[in-house]
């Protein structure tokens, strides 16, 4: 490589990585607490000091998953041999299994409600926005617009007229109702990112695909969708981190049947006091997908935090 | 452009041709595609907003099915308005978001800059750095109490083996004069990435060509940041700020599990504070002329900023 | 009510016809439901899943649960009875929600179903009858059935107050033994005595104590010491009258009390602590004494470090004008949407059961049938169970109007302001809750 005057020196790029690479361990440090956490007893977890060092347990993981009460009576002086490894766990700390938790309930609500908002967002909002790239749609800027700000509404206000429509329509608490909700949300999200991406398509290729003798639905299906996928696809993941993340409304709106895991985590609490081990064994099973999406994501991370504004 | 495309398309499907799409007219797929979206966005957005405006006007109470609902004019109105515990919350949203920006904005752009420099590895690190703010507020949030305690939790022990202060002696979010700063600390720590992607961004943008020309004409590396690159990446901050202060403004789902809006009401943001008055004491008719006026805060605010981040993107 | 979820449920079909399946599965079955209690995530409420087990053999329906941690719970459920859900059968409610619940209809009202199943009100303690289960207050309009009896007490370190060392100073200091205290003032002295104190090569700390914001937390303790120091809701000869008696002198001074108490006593980081921080708090060994509902008694005793004889029990200590002690509990109530309402009258005919109220107790639950808790044997049964009969007998409770929510909220904001963000005076914070409380009032139309 030549020398360039914008290239660094080799001193400036190792002074500002190192200055880099210590911000990105500082703010990893929250995260990676969390994790280990989770592999902590309970008193571990609350010693003081904190503990760094600590001889990991499955115990808040098991606890997650379980709904537990202290062991009286006759179970106490059971035999535990014969009980199953898990059970075994929660009896040294005087405890019995009595059944399962909450948490793969909500844990799997938040994958339907998830995946179902994201879905129709992506369905309705990539037809939506193929429209205003390429006819003419009345007043499409104020549409465009209205879309966007629908964004900007404080969740909370938008959430009133919503609980009483709900109300109303027996949506209350059910997973229709809250994909409903976050696939009108997404909607704005959905239109702005894939308009975005089918206006960088050259119409040239529609125009060929439709002198060929394509219809328009065929020249959408077959030339359009493919050319756009990616940027499809990366829509879809936001939508689906939207709705995975998502609190206020979820708080508001669902008490049980159709709750989520964003409200439902910060609740776990164990026997007799706040069991942070299986609050941040909970917190880790529900992150982690996340993070993996983020990784996925990081070509188009730009455009689809900024609704498109800015692209690389 | 998008005038240029349509009538691109327009001239490229000749009447013939229309003809043979089945009976559909571009017209009518254009309706086809688009209405779906406008049903949902008129059942959930524009319907409720124009029930929440006529709500605001009366005294309806979701917890009283039995009362009679009663025009109130603009009451609800004047007593938000004259009502200073409303303005203590306002206080504090703009603290907030006053302190967030500033903050997230500065160390953003450093990063930015740094990773700008290009060193080895710089895309892994920029993807770590940006984990916190794709995570769930409320999960995180809920952690960051348990952070913040001062026995056993990690921060106080941090700040503690830099600065040598007992990590018993404070409270991040048990002291009125902590606790505005605990809830910015935590925001800034999520959001920062934000800023720096866009920055970065801003960055990458800037043609090499002309800090080339620069050292032509040799302008020092310091008047070349001035001159060069704080004006061509101001646009880019300027939309920064623009989501960040939107999202800030709305702030709920964070601060309510850090602190529910304590010590006293200290950070009691404006979202809480509506929360309480809509789903707690179930007062619907005052907490939507509350809704209404965040909504014209928030639109006014944001549409004069447009203007004048369009003027800075003129310019 | 009941048909808008099934007609949206169909319109919506498009969106989420998968889903949806679920929500029509429950309505088959005529002879086996599937019943839903709803409660605060609690220890006892653990202790009733495994209590419901018999319940569920000898009726052959199954049992569901649904807890809420206390900070959330209030929240939830009204939420959910405001918005005409069917999550809950049965809903375990907290006493002050009695009134809005009964005058919207949300609970079904229990009177021909006592009477139909020869369960009598007699047999419960009044205290719970009137807290639990009666609106309008001390009327014979029932909609619950006690179900747990709770009451704020206090547990102490025994092994610490029994160390001769620490006697001994106590004696020097203060001439008196170190015991349980009998008045507030005295709880306050032995407070200070062990902040800061080292004991075992840890630093302790006084008392934990209620100061929790987001909730009710900080209320249900600081009440403590407002009834024992003056404080009364309303003139008693005139409802709904404020003025002067929830600004009275003895309330400013309770007021200033209890702040002081918070000031001088408490564990580092107390500034939003309810239920189970400060069960943490006691467990970890960080306090001498904390303040806390009864129901985590058994938990106390069943603890490796502070169970085993280590902890001792004692009711609300009085204050200069007497001395009283938060209500807890709760009533158990057939939501009036529930679908599935003769099988939630049936697990209410078997909970009230003499023998299921006596395994209640044994399985660390709290009952509040008569026949239980007066038996003689009954305060022997447990180290904690004497001052449980105490404190219930001196409880007052919190308002539990419809309006009770806007009371509270008015609360929290002037107390924890004043107690915990040490903002303005006693009386200041005091004056302004009159003002709040007025304010409701008025807008309700009972003033």
């Amino acid at each position: 490589m030549s020398y360039s005057v914008t290239e660094p020196s080799s001193r400036q790029k190792w002074v500002s990585g190192t200055l880099v690479i210590a911000y990105a361990l500082i703010t990893m440090l929250p995260l990676l607490w969390i994790i280990a956490t989770g592999f902590k007893s309970s008193s571990d977890s609350i010693a003081y000091p904190p503990k760094v060092v600590f001889e990991p347990t499955v115990e808040g993981y098991v606890n997650v998953f379980t709904a537990q009460t202290r062991l009286s009576g006759e179970k106490l002086n059971e035999p535990v041999d014969d009980l199953p490894w898990y059970e075994q766990l929660v009896r040294e700390k005087g405890n019995t299994i009595v059944g399962q938790s909450r948490f793969s309930e909500r844990f799997m609500n938040s994958v339907i409600i998830g995946f179902g908002s994201t879905f129709f967002a992506i369905v309705l909002g990539t037809a939506a926005a193929y429209a205003f790239s390429r006819f003419k749609v009345p007043l499409k800027d104020d549409l465009l617009f209205f879309i966007l700000s629908t964004r900007m509404m404080p969740p909370i206000a938008v959430a009133i007229p919503i609980f009483l429509m709900f109300r109303n329509l027996g949506l209350n608490d059910t997973h229709a109702g809250m994909i409903l909700l976050y696939t009108a949300i997404n909607l704005s999200l959905a239109v702005w990112l894939i308009n975005g991406f089918i206006d960088e398509i050259p119409i040239e290729y529609e125009e060929a695909a439709l002198i060929d003798g394509y219809t328009r639905f065929q020249a959408f299906y077959k030339v359009v969708l493919p050319q756009a996928a990616t940027g499809i696809a990366s829509t879809a993941i936001f939508c689906l981190i939207f709705a995975w993340n998502e609190y206020a409304l979820a708080v508001l709106l669902t008490s049980g049947t159709a709750q989520t895991a964003p409200p439902f985590i910060p609740t776990i609490i164990g026997v007799g006091g706040q069991d942070w081990p299986a609050v941040a064994a909970a917190a880790t099973i529900f992150l982690v997908p996340v993070m993996v999406f983020t990784i996925l994501l990081r070509k188009h991370l730009l455009s689809g935090i900024t609704f498109g504004a800015v692209r690389k | 452009m998008s005038n240029s495309t349509i009538d691109r398309a327009a001239q490229a499907t000749p009447p013939a041709m229309a003809q043979r799409v089945k009976g559909f007219s571009d017209r009518t797929i254009a309706w086809i595609f688009v209405a779906p979206t406008i049903l949902i966005l008129l059942a959930i957005n524009i319907f409720p907003l124009i029930w929440t405006i006529y709500l605001s006007f009366t005294n309806f109470r979701v917890n009283r099915p039995n009362n009679e609902v009663e025009w109130v004019g603009l009451k609800n109105y004047q007593r938000i308005l004259g009502d200073s515990d409303v303005w203590m919350t306002m206080q504090a949203t703009a603290h907030f978001l006053i302190w967030t920006i500033v903050l997230q904005v500065l160390i953003g752009f450093v990063l930015a800059y740094l990773i700008n420099k290009k060193f080895r590895g710089n895309d892994l690190w920029t993807t770590i750095i940006v984990f916190p703010m794709m995570l769930s507020p409320a999960v995180v949030g809920n952690f960051w109490t348990f952070l913040y305690q001062p026995q056993i939790g990690l921060f106080n022990y941090v700040v503690s083996f830099f600065t040598g202060v007992d990590p018993a002696s404070f409270s991040m979010i048990g002291e009125v004069d902590l606790a505005p700063w605990a809830i910015v600390i935590v925001d800034t720590w999520m959001w920062t990435p934000f800023v720096m992607l866009i920055c970065l961004a801003g960055l990458r943008s800037i043609p090499d060509s002309i800090y080339e020309a620069a050292e032509c004409d040799r302008a020092t590396k310091w008047r070349q940041f001035w001159t060069i690159t704080i004006p061509m990446i101001l646009p880019f901050l300027m939309l920064a700020v623009l989501f960040r202060g939107i999202e800030n403004f709305k702030m709920f789902d964070l601060v309510v599990q850090l602190t529910g809006g304590g010590p006293g009401n200290t950070t009691t943001l404006t979202s809480i504070d509506l929360k309480r008055e809509a789903f707690e004491k179930w007062r619907t008719g005052y907490s939507s002329a509350y809704a209404v006026i965040l909504f014209v805060t928030v639109f006014g605010l944001a549409s004069i900023y447009v203007k004048a981040l369009n003027r800075v993107k003129q310019r | 009510m009941k048909r808008n979820r099934l007609t949206s449920s169909t319109t919506l079909g498009f969106l989420a016809a998968g889903v949806l399946s679920a929500n029509f599965a429950t309505a088959t079955a005529v002879q086996a439901e599937e019943l839903n209690l709803c409660w605060a995530a609690w220890d006892p409420a653990n202790a009733l899943v495994e209590l419901s087990k018999d319940f569920e053999e000898q009726s052959g329906h199954t049992m569901s649960f649904e807890f809420v941690p206390w900070p959330n719970f209030a929240d939830r459920m009204l939420n959910e009875l405001n918005s005409g859900g069917k999550l809950c059968d049965l809903l375990i409610g907290d006493s002050q929600w009695i009134g809005g619940a009964a005058e919207n209809g949300q609970y079904l009202k229990l009177n021909e179903f006592f009477e139909q199943e020869s369960i009598s009100m007699d047999d419960f303690l009044p205290a719970t009858v009137v807290g639990y289960a009666q609106w309008p207050k001390n009327t014979p309009n029932y909609y619950a059935l006690p179900a747990y009896a709770d009451v704020v007490g206090w547990t102490y370190r025994k092994d610490w107050f029994s160390r001769p060392e620490i006697q001994a100073e106590f004696m020097e200091q203060h001439g008196r033994e170190l015991d349980v205290p009998k008045t507030l003032e005295e709880l306050k002295q032995i407070g200070e005595f062990f902040q800061g104190r080292d004991i075992d090569g840890k630093t302790v700390y006084g008392a934990a104590i209620y100061t929790e914001r987001g909730s009710e937390g900080l209320t249900m303790g600081l009440t403590n010491a407002l009834y024992n120091y003056g404080f009364q809701y309303e003139d008693p000869d005139k409802p709904y009258e404020l003025e002067g008696f929830v600004n009275s002198q003895g309330s400013i001074d309770g007021l200033e009390f209890y702040k002081s108490l918070y000031d001088c006593c408490t564990p580092p980081g107390a500034s939003d602590a309810y239920m189970s921080q400060n069960i943490d708090a006691y467990k970890s060994g960080q306090v001498a004494m904390q303040m806390n509902f009864a129901f985590i008694w058994p938990g106390v005793e069943a603890d490796p470090v502070v169970g085993n004889g280590n902890s001792g029990y004692f009711s609300n200590p009085a204050g200069p004008t007497g001395q009283f002690a938060q209500l807890g509990g709760q009533g158990i109530s057939v939501v009036a949407n529930s679908e599935n309402t003769d099988a939630a009258l049936e697990y209410i005919k078997w909970f009230a059961q003499q023998e299921v109220q006596q395994k209640w107790w044994d399985v660390g639950g709290a009952p509040a049938l008569r026949a239980v808790v007066e038996a003689p044997d009954f305060a022997q049964s447990q180290p904690f169970a004497q001052t449980f009969l105490d404190s219930m007998a001196i409880v007052k409770d919190f308002w539990a109007e419809p309006s009770y929510a806007s009371l509270l909220i008015a609360t929290q904001s002037r107390m924890h302001n004043y107690v915990v963000a040490g903002q303005g005076t006693a009386k200041e914070a005091l004056d302004g809750l009159v003002k709040d409380w007025d304010e409701i009032f008025e807008d309700e139309g009972k003033k």
